[in-house]
């Protein structure tokens, strides 16, 4: 009797754990304002990044501003490989990131240790 | 609250726990346990938690769902215990959380030294200038200076920016910029770089590049690019890390089903099983394995004045079957010299020579009044002056016709060089350019000039040929001059006679053989650095293309190219290395961690599953930090 329980509620579980993590969702992308010429987007850093993906337009600076709220260790660092950019975010404080993206094309950020990402669309 | 200070709060209120595993009875028994385990898990795991709840919010997991999920189900099992009266684990949650904070606390200390290398550069900026305005020296800080400004060092002063002497003489430590470990004495026109400490004597000097032009500025930039770039071997680390998780936690669960209904073990046996799967797992030493070897391998490059632009590039340094070196400017200095004087009067043929070419506007010239300069010839004043094209030139020095020029200049002048044939064919074999001077229809002498080998030419290439790369010297010079540098530096494979154009179809044809890297110094061969498996750019003082080529060069050392391959592929080699452990540990720790090999009495605490975990991302770390140690 024990041993159906466990069963059944760990298959509950499993399908949970599927359905959560790798069920399909649409990524909607928020579009940077212009702000005196510069595009300015922001990202709330709070277990991942939210949202997970920004829509830049090409050949215009644009700031990513990153508004860390998690205190987790995971998050206190933000990588933009494609931008050489290894920042380290303050908890509760919003850190400007400056960046130039000339090339149409998806960048991925990560934290620093890649475990949580998202992407920067230029158009 | 920082790691470190929950770490300490942990520590504290663990040992007595830790004592109590080790069979010492506390007062008060289970009650006591929990006591101090409460806040040790309020207190030491509070930023797991709230991370792995945002986290999960989110629909994302990360290192803290392993650790929170871990502790938790220890925790709340053991309280449940409590109440029920059976045996407790809080011992478990809270040595759990201990070992995850010192871990935490020993991977930032390692961290912090990998990630140094760039604010040592930036440090050794200096903070202000003593810029000469209106006659007047006036202190001023580095912000304002300008290019244009005059500069005025003294000796034990830093060099606040880059640009040229003017006026003065001095030796400069350039150690901490160009890696150059002899300091370098500089005269009027030659250039200083900003950062670098003047030593012996004061100068001033004009400002030519400031703020972010300067080359300190753009090394820093440059190493930071390469720091956060990414290396494609990572490629399948990443996609596991995006998984990484949840599979875990699919495994804990499996391995409790497992345990408890088909092996019949007890509740509590299964479920610990079930948690040291959870908090053995550790995605981060798959996160930090390339990153950090990445770091601490360009920083390394960055001080020896060897900087690495990618992870990339490191990728392409290995397995390299050619070093193909552009001549001019690589392999030897650049710049002509006056190697021979043949002839009765040396000084004679030199003051003769010096005085045509005074006019003259041929790339040899400078080689020959540079000489007289240094013997402190004064060329004398000429008349008539005639360029005969392709031959030479001809004057009236004095009373006399004077000619320097080649042996066809020499027919038409009807001058006899017999005596001398032996001799100027020899200096030709030598790949050496001979001009003959001659004074009134006589032959006076001979001047040769060459553009020698850097004298750690020879050196470097044998370094090269000793770890089974091919050198091969591609030059636009004929075939006898090219043969002749060659052979003095140990070349064996040259390319002469080649157009500039038609450098990277050669480099082309090679590559069909094996992985070519191409040497340069990156202002007339940036197409060549492009098509090459790996670019090597080679600068000398302030002008360097940075944008050329994927390994830059700071300073003009031939040695560097050797150097450069040897620590790509050791950076390359540790990343590979980090990888394989960073993998091997998952795949060997969770089956150990889920019993696998119960039987054969290999079982594993959760709290020392917890410890494996925390010290495998320092592992890594620290493995990438001996990189600062191999030999290059």
């Amino acid at each position: 009797m024990v041993q159906t329980i466990s069963i059944v509620v760990s298959l509950v579980a499993i399908g949970f754990i599927l359905w959560w993590f790798f069920g399909q969702r649409e990524a909607e992308a928020k579009l940077a304002e212009n702000v005196d010429g510069v595009q300015v987007v922001e990202i709330t850093v709070d277990g991942g990044y939210q949202p997970r993906t920004v829509q830049l337009k090409a050949g215009m600076l644009a700031k990513l501003v990153f508004n860390r709220k998690d205190p987790s260790s995971c998050l206190e660092e933000v990588l933009l490989p494609d931008f050489g950019v290894a920042q380290m975010l303050t908890l509760g404080k919003k850190t400007e990131i400056t960046i130039d993206p000339s090339k149409a094309g998806e960048y991925k950020y990560t934290c620093g240790m890649q475990m949580f990402s998202g992407k920067v669309v230029v158009k | 609250m920082t790691s470190r200070n929950r770490f300490i709060v942990s520590v504290v209120f663990t040992i007595p726990l830790a004592l109590g595993m080790l069979g010492l009875m506390l007062p008060g028994g289970a009650w006591t346990q929990w006591l101090l385990a409460t806040p040790v898990v309020l207190v030491g795991g509070y930023p797991f938690f709230v991370g792995a709840w945002s986290a999960f919010k989110h629909r994302q997991a990360s290192m803290d769902t392993l650790v929170a999920l871990g502790v938790g189900t220890a925790y709340v099992y053991s309280v449940y215990a409590l109440l029920v009266g059976t045996e407790v684990y809080f011992e478990i949650a809270a040595l759990l959380i201990t070992f995850v904070l010192l871990g935490k606390v020993f991977e930032d200390m390692t961290r912090n030294r990998a990630n140094s290398a760039i604010e040592k550069l930036v440090g050794l900026q200096a903070k202000q200038a003593t810029v000469v305005r209106d006659g007047k020296e006036v202190l001023v800080p580095l912000e304002e200076v300008q290019v244009g400004d005059v500069i005025r060092v003294k000796p034990g002063e830093k060099i606040a920016v880059d640009g040229t002497v003017l006026d003065g003489a001095t030796t400069i430590d350039e150690a901490m910029v160009t890696g150059e470990s002899l300091p370098v004495s500089k005269r009027v026109s030659d250039a200083v770089i900003g950062s670098t400490i003047n030593k012996t004597g004061t100068i001033t000097f004009k400002a030519t590049k400031v703020g972010s032009d300067t080359l300190l500025s753009q090394i820093v930039e440059l190493v930071r690019k390469a720091q956060t770039s990414r290396a494609p071997i990572q490629k399948l680390a990443d996609q596991v890390s995006g998984v990484f998780v949840p599979v875990v936690l699919i495994i804990a669960i499996v391995t409790f089903n497992v345990w408890f209904v088909l092996l019949g073990a007890s509740f509590v046996d299964a479920l610990l099983f079930a948690v040291s799967v959870v908090v053995i797992a550790c995605p981060c030493a798959l996160g930090l394995a390339t990153p950090t070897a990445l770091m601490v391998g360009t920083g390394r490059g960055a001080r020896l004045g060897i900087l690495i632009k990618s992870g990339e590039v490191l990728e392409a340094a290995n397995n390299i079957k050619y070093v193909v070196f552009d001549k001019t400017g690589t392999i030897t200095e650049g710049k002509p010299v006056v190697t021979d004087l043949v002839g009765e009067d040396a000084k004679e043929i030199l003051l003769v020579a010096a005085s045509l070419e005074a006019a003259s506007e041929h790339p040899l010239a400078s080689a020959i009044l540079e000489k007289a300069n240094m013997d402190s010839l004064e060329p004398a004043k000429i008349r008539d002056f005639v360029a005969v094209e392709g031959k030479g030139v001809q004057a009236q020095l004095r009373d006399q016709v004077v000619a320097i020029g080649n042996r066809s200049l020499m027919q038409d002048l009807g001058v006899v060089i017999d005596d001398v044939a032996e001799k100027l064919s020899a200096l030709e074999h030598h790949g050496k350019t001979v001009m003959m001077v001659a004074s009134n229809g006589k032959l006076l002498g001979l001047i040769a000039v060459q553009d020698q080998p850097k004298s750690m030419a020879k050196a470097a290439i044998s370094h090269l040929n000793g770890r089974g790369i091919v050198s091969v010297m591609l030059t636009g010079d004929n075939e006898a001059t090219a043969q002749a540098i060659a052979s003095e530096v140990g070349i064996t494979k040259v390319v002469s006679e080649v157009l500039p154009s038609d450098k990277a179809d050669h480099i082309k044809s090679l590559q069909h053989d094996g992985r070519v890297a191409f040497v340069g110094d990156g202002i007339n061969d940036a197409p060549a650095l492009a098509l090459a498996d790996l670019g090597i750019a080679m600068g000398s003082g302030t002008d360097i293309a940075m944008e050329a080529g994927g390994i830059v060069l700071v300073k003009n050392d031939l040695n560097d190219v050797g150097r450069a391959l040897r620590l790509s592929q050791l950076t390359f080699g540790r990343i590979k290395l980090n990888l394989f452990w960073a993998f091997i540990y998952n795949l060997i720790g969770i089956p150990i961690a889920a019993g696998v090999f119960a039987s054969y009495g290999l079982v594993l605490n959760p709290a020392l599953a917890g410890l494996a975990m925390a010290f495998s991302s320092v592992s890594v770390v620290t493995s990438s930090l001996l990189l600062n140690r191999s030999r290059l």
